[in-house]
């Protein structure tokens, strides 16, 4: 039993195409305007520093056993007295994060003992070559160039974890 | 018949038709922008607005593109045939348009110039005559291609166009016959000194127009370079500017298409205040243009089988009676 044509149907059809025209598009045009990401957005790492400036990631690699990417290499070393790096007794003399590997699934940061590394809310990281893409050490110490807008804490309602509450 | 127009001096000729091929390679370009553009807007999206403003020089772009791109072949394809089928189908759809008349004819310093490039006794039968040549391009194209997806691709597109070449060649009946003549410069004046042919052809006009969008492969009767079904059918395994021909091929015919929707029914280059022929010619060419890419963003795709049971079934039918029942009409009359 074929469904009868309905032709008056289709040119209904037509007519809510045509009124389309005269809605504002809800396209988002991205370079002017960001729409600002939440405030638990998972986007670039960062590593931390204590109040007195030591950091705190002490090298354990965790982070790397946690990794699902298997995209972060440490290399620890011992603190000496007159070369203090960290917190601890070992620092990460060499911490990379492979950032075409990783993917930003946040696992270093929940099985940092120390929160060294958290994952910020940057989200714009493309470079022109892979070998860029590796970053170092100082790039994830440095503060990321704030260019990402974020939500306000306040109209969402996610407490601040307590682990972020202490130094 | 045409008894006593002065024939242009063939130079005249050859001007208007470099100007013709010109402007239809233009209106190309900026086609695919319009339709990228309406498309977008009936979709609640802005089209292409990065490249120039409004997005005006992205066929520009995409011109670049295509002839930067690495035009590599199937090592199995014969090559002749592979390279002339898109030249071919490219070809075909720039000359059809040299019959449509766009003027009333000007008096140009001490010549006088008439308002179409080649203006033939038959000029409608030249148009679906080059259609024809012009499925050979698709189906040599997808042939050439020693390729699964092409040979299906160009098996249905040659199917499906023949098919509807029928059903357009006899929805225009019913104008020849009101009209008398296959001339379309004829047919342009009968339509100035009585009525737009829309009126009273208005199921040729219907028939016309989906048996031409079919023609043209365009959605919702586009499954012969339907992305999810067939690759891209006739021209998987093109690519770089060849494929740009076959795309030009394409929306030229679409053009020509609406040119001659509007020489037949709508009046050509006739208009109501001010005597500017070719403006009008082309305002309504335009608005035939915006038709097509309207439908397109309306309608789903029709699946291959209800395609060949349509064109067969339903449109063959309604064409060949609108050209009975205007004949009955005007030998009455």
């Amino acid at each position: 039993m074929r469904r009868p044509v309905e032709p008056i149907r289709t040119f209904k059809g037509f007519a809510v195409t045509f009124r389309q025209i005269f809605r504002k598009p809800i396209t988002q045009q991205y370079p002017e305007y960001k729409r600002p990401v939440y405030p638990r957005f998972r986007g670039r790492h960062r590593l931390h520093r204590h109040e007195n400036g030591l950091e705190k990631c002490v090298g354990c690699s965790l982070c790397a056993a946690a990794c699902p990417a298997d995209c972060i290499r440490v290399v620890a070393a011992e603190n000496t007295p007159d070369n203090r790096v960290s917190a601890g007794e070992r620092y990460a003399r060499i911490y990379e994060i492979n950032m075409s590997r990783c993917i930003f699934c946040g696992y270093c940061e929940l099985a940092c003992p120390f929160d060294a590394i958290t994952l910020g809310n940057e989200y714009e990281i493309s470079e022109y070559s892979r070998d860029d893409l590796i970053y170092t050490k100082d790039i994830l110490l440095a503060e990321p160039i704030k260019r990402v807008p974020v939500a306000d804490r306040e109209l969402y309602d996610t407490p601040e974890p307590y682990y972020k509450l202490r130094s | 018949m045409n008894e006593s127009v002065p024939v242009d001096p063939w130079w005249i000729d050859l001007i208007k038709a470099f100007l013709i091929v010109n402007l239809l390679l233009l209106a190309f370009a900026y086609a695919t922008w319009l339709e990228r553009k309406l498309i977008g807007r009936m979709q609640l999206r802005y089209g292409p607005n990065r490249a120039g403003p409004y997005g005006l020089l992205q066929p520009i772009a995409d011109l670049v593109k295509l002839i930067r791109k690495e035009a590599f072949a199937p090592i199995a394809a014969i090559d002749a045939l592979y390279i002339a089928a898109p030249a071919l189908s490219a070809f075909t759809a720039l000359t059809a348009f040299s019959v449509i008349p766009f003027g009333e004819g000007w008096h140009i310093w001490k010549w006088d110039v008439s308002g179409v490039v080649a203006d033939l006794p038959i000029s409608l039968i030249l148009i679906f005559a080059l259609g024809s040549v012009g499925i050979y391009g698709f189906i040599v194209g997808g042939w050439a291609s020693e390729s699964k997806y092409s040979l299906l691709g160009s098996m249905r597109t040659c199917a499906q166009m023949v098919s509807y070449e029928v059903s357009l060649a006899l929805s225009v009946l019913g104008v020849v016959l009101m009209a008398d003549s296959l001339s379309l410069v004829e047919i342009v004046e009968r339509q100035i000194d009585s009525v737009w042919y829309a009126g009273p052809q208005v199921v040729g006009l219907a028939t016309f127009f989906v048996a031409g969008v079919a023609e043209v492969n365009r959605p919702p009767f586009d499954l012969p370079e339907a992305e999810t079904e067939l690759v891209a059918g006739y021209h998987t395994e093109y690519s770089g500017m060849r494929f740009g021909l076959f795309s030009m091929a394409e929306y030229v015919n679409t053009i020509t298409l609406s040119g001659l929707c509007v020489t037949l029914f709508f009046g050509g280059w006739e208009g109501p205040w001010a005597p500017l022929g070719p403006l009008w010619f082309a305002l309504k060419v335009l608005i035939l243009i915006g038709v097509f890419i309207w439908v397109r963003a309306t309608l789903p795709r029709l699946r291959y089988d209800q395609l060949m049971r349509f064109g067969w079934k339903v449109l063959l039918p309604a064409a060949t009676l609108n050209a009975l029942v205007t004949a009955l009409v005007v030998v009455a009359v």
